[in-house]
């Protein structure tokens, strides 16, 4: 196959210092034209993401800190008549919350099952740019949580909020060795236009992702 | 593979033009797609100079796509993926076939994907005892109905509710015969439980790529339903499959790319799942495949490297070009009698079964621009269309009537005072016959024009003669 591509080319194997040339592009891997639209305070950046959610058929509860988390998901869930029972990423983060200052809250610690309706994923980044959660799989963050059950809920840190997905990926490259197996960029629920081209909420994935954006100190 | 219709395309087309609900199906969705692409580019400011970033990142990459495709394929394996390189169709069903029995499967869930249709998968898989289930809304119906996809992004775009309805009765049996499907969403209900059901039981999944990263070894789908993130997460193994041209060098390359994808196809700021997918799952992982395999389907493409079709390579399979296409307005998808229909598939579907097989798809064009107007990657669609119609004639696959007539034409046009003064009795002539109505319901010769629409009369006058007039007074310089 190759050598057909060469022959179309009209070349053999590149030489050398081209081939030197092509990796060097990859190591510094350069980034390209990037909307002007997040580049925003990181106030701005919040609001642009948050009006992206909404625009994408997403909610977002915004809380000062990780220990008002429990009554934002609960509240959210009384709100929309769901179940208490959630299956919950074992991410250090989501462990930190003091859960049992709301005991009807029922946690369970894993990958989501096919009985699962509600899960709990933490983001490893926000993208304002179109209201974007960037999931990376590891064994803190499986990757069925997002997929799943009906009704997703997603912490995110506001200090873990970018403008640009380039941004996001260069956090990732940072702060992760390689490249993990699975790194979902999600914007808002599941939906389908397949039916006579109209959109509709809930195909295969979530009917619902619901954001709880923390406002950390760092932001 | 699938059988070709195309020879066939003016029967098709006639057939389409002449199906109700295919009409009622185009006269509903073709403007809805066209608006909202528009209200997407509104909203993109720099959208213009991506298509322009997009065209050369696509251009680099082919430049030098035996490098990328090399360090690809090693950083696939390096994550502990498997490559397999398929030449041919023949090789790439195998290599299908091989892995699927290799894991002793009986079912195999699958995202959308439209190499997967050209391969002619399901078919192969089917006839060895495998079951695949297409989940995807749109190929799910389609697979229910024995179709081939109308749309490159909207397979069951040719369908109404009704048939969503029937089909769903017909093949859901075991569900009450006398349920209501009150609205859309009854549909999409009732698809999500049966198929979640597949995605359990399923022991391999596949799925497209719409992009491969050479520089992670990462394959990266792009769907708004969720069915190919199930299909790659749940089952035990996994298969992709792609063909040559989706590489790109760099995870920012992609991201370039994205920001013009989903705008283009569904006029989205962005699809609501796009996956990177690197190798099997990694110790500690509570989920994910064990086997992560690509099967690398070159099928034709790299023949069109170095000829005047490897723009055509480019491609990102967006659809903007049908869903701006007057001619796939009018018709559909179907007629186009193979896999990928409208102007790409106008292009691509020569150089992929030949053009004594698919000659009249490149004469199936207005000429009218909009498909490279509104290309991501600035394919000229028009200009290889035309080097189509050249092929084609060089190889003297026109029909005769219309090479005598081409050479009739010719004949004139070599001898410019013979031509104006031809032009002119016609257009006197004409113009003398049809004064009363001032168009032609019916003219010998011309049936093929009249048979559609009505000729507008000459005034009596040529274009050469008027112009020239302009010009003695002045109105033109």
């Amino acid at each position: 196959m190759l050598t057909a591509i060469r022959r179309g080319l009209r070349r053999g194997p590149l030489p050398a210092d081209q081939a030197a040339m092509l990796r060097g592009r990859m190591a510094s891997h350069p980034r390209h034209l990037i909307p002007a639209r997040s580049r925003l305070s990181h106030a701005g950046q919040i609001n642009l993401f948050v009006a992206n959610v909404e625009k994408e058929f997403g909610s977002v509860a915004r809380v000062p800190d990780l220990h008002a988390v429990p009554d934002a998901v609960a509240t959210y869930l009384a709100a929309q008549n769901l179940p208490t029972d959630i299956v919950m990423a074992p991410h250090p983060d989501l462990q930190s919350i003091p859960w049992d200052t709301r005991p009807l809250l029922h946690l369970r610690e894993g990958r989501a099952e096919a009985s699962d309706l509600v899960s709990l994923q933490h983001a490893f980044a926000g993208i304002a740019e179109t209201g974007t959660l960037m999931l990376p799989s590891a064994p803190q963050r499986p990757t069925t949580l997002n997929l799943l059950a009906d009704t997703e809920i997603v912490l995110l840190r506001a200090s873990r909020l970018v403008g640009a997905y380039e941004e996001a990926w260069d956090l990732l490259r940072t702060e992760h060795d390689g490249m993990p197996r699975n790194v979902m960029l999600v914007t808002g629920p599941s939906r389908s236009a397949d039916i006579e081209q109209t959109l509709e909420l809930g195909a295969h994935g979530p009917r619902r992702l619901h954001v709880v954006l923390v406002e950390d100190a760092a932001a | 593979m699938h059988i070709a219709t195309s020879p066939a395309f003016k029967e098709n087309a006639h057939h389409a033009l002449e199906d109700a609900g295919l009409q009622k199906a185009l006269a509903r969705s073709g403007p809805s797609f066209i608006a909202r692409r528009t209200a997407a580019v509104a909203g993109l400011p720099e959208f213009e100079q991506l298509r322009d970033i997009a065209r050369d990142i696509k251009n680099h990459t082919l430049a030098n796509l035996d490098f990328y495709l090399e360090t690809w394929a090693d950083n696939v394996e390096k994550s502990g993926g498997k490559v397999h390189w398929c030449a041919t169709a023949d090789e790439a069903r195998d290599a299908v076939l091989t892995i699927c029995q290799a894991a002793n499967a009986r079912t195999v869930t699958k995202g959308k994907s439209m190499i997967s249709e050209e391969l002619g998968i399901n078919d192969h898989l089917e006839r060895h005892g495998i079951t695949p289930v297409e989940t995807d809304l749109g190929e799910y119906i389609i697979q229910l109905r024995h179709e081939l996809p109308s749309h490159i992004i909207a397979p069951a775009f040719h369908l109404n509710l009704e048939d969503w309805e029937d089909s769903f009765r017909k093949s859901h049996t075991d569900l009450p015969a006398d349920r209501v499907f009150h609205e859309r969403r009854d549909i999409l209900t009732e698809a999500r439980t049966k198929l979640r059901q597949k995605f359990l039981a399923a022991d391999v999944g596949i799925t497209g790529a719409n992009f491969l990263i050479a520089e992670t070894g990462s394959s990266v789908i792009v769907t708004n339903e969720g069915n190919g993130d199930l299909t790659q997460t749940l089952p035990r193994v996994h298969i992709v499959l792609a063909s040559i041209e989706k590489m790109v060098p760099t995870i920012e390359d992609c991201t370039s790319l994205l920001r013009v994808l989903a705008r283009s196809a569904t006029g989205q700021d962005f699809s609501v799942y796009t996956t990177f997918s690197t190798g099997a799952r990694r110790p500690g992982d509570l989920d994910g495949p064990d086997e992560y395999h690509v099967v690398l389907v070159d099928n034709g493409r790299s023949a069109m490297l170095g000829t005047e079709f490897q723009e055509m390579l480019r491609c990102i399979r967006c659809a903007a070009c049908m869903n701006h296409c007057p001619v796939y307005g009018a018709v559909g998808g179907h007629a186009y009698g193979w896999v990928y229909p409208g102007p790409m598939g106008s292009v691509l579907t020569p150089s992929l079964i030949g053009v004594n097989q698919a000659g009249h798809l490149p004469n199936a064009s207005t000429f009218c621009g909009k498909c490279e107007n509104v290309c991501p990657v600035k394919i000229p669609l028009p200009k290889l269309m035309r080097h189509w119609r050249e092929r084609e004639f060089e190889r003297h696959l026109t029909p005769p009537v219309m090479r005598t007539n081409l050479a009739l034409w010719a004949y004139f046009a070599r001898r410019p005072g013979l031509y104006r003064l031809a032009t002119r009795t016609a257009a006197w002539t004409l113009g003398l016959l049809g004064r009363k109505h001032g168009r032609f319901h019916k003219l010998p010769f011309a049936t093929g024009w009249t048979g559609g629409r009505d000729l507008p009369a000459p005034e009596g006058d040529t274009f050469f003669a008027r112009y020239a007039r302009e010009q003695r007074a002045g109105r033109i310089r």
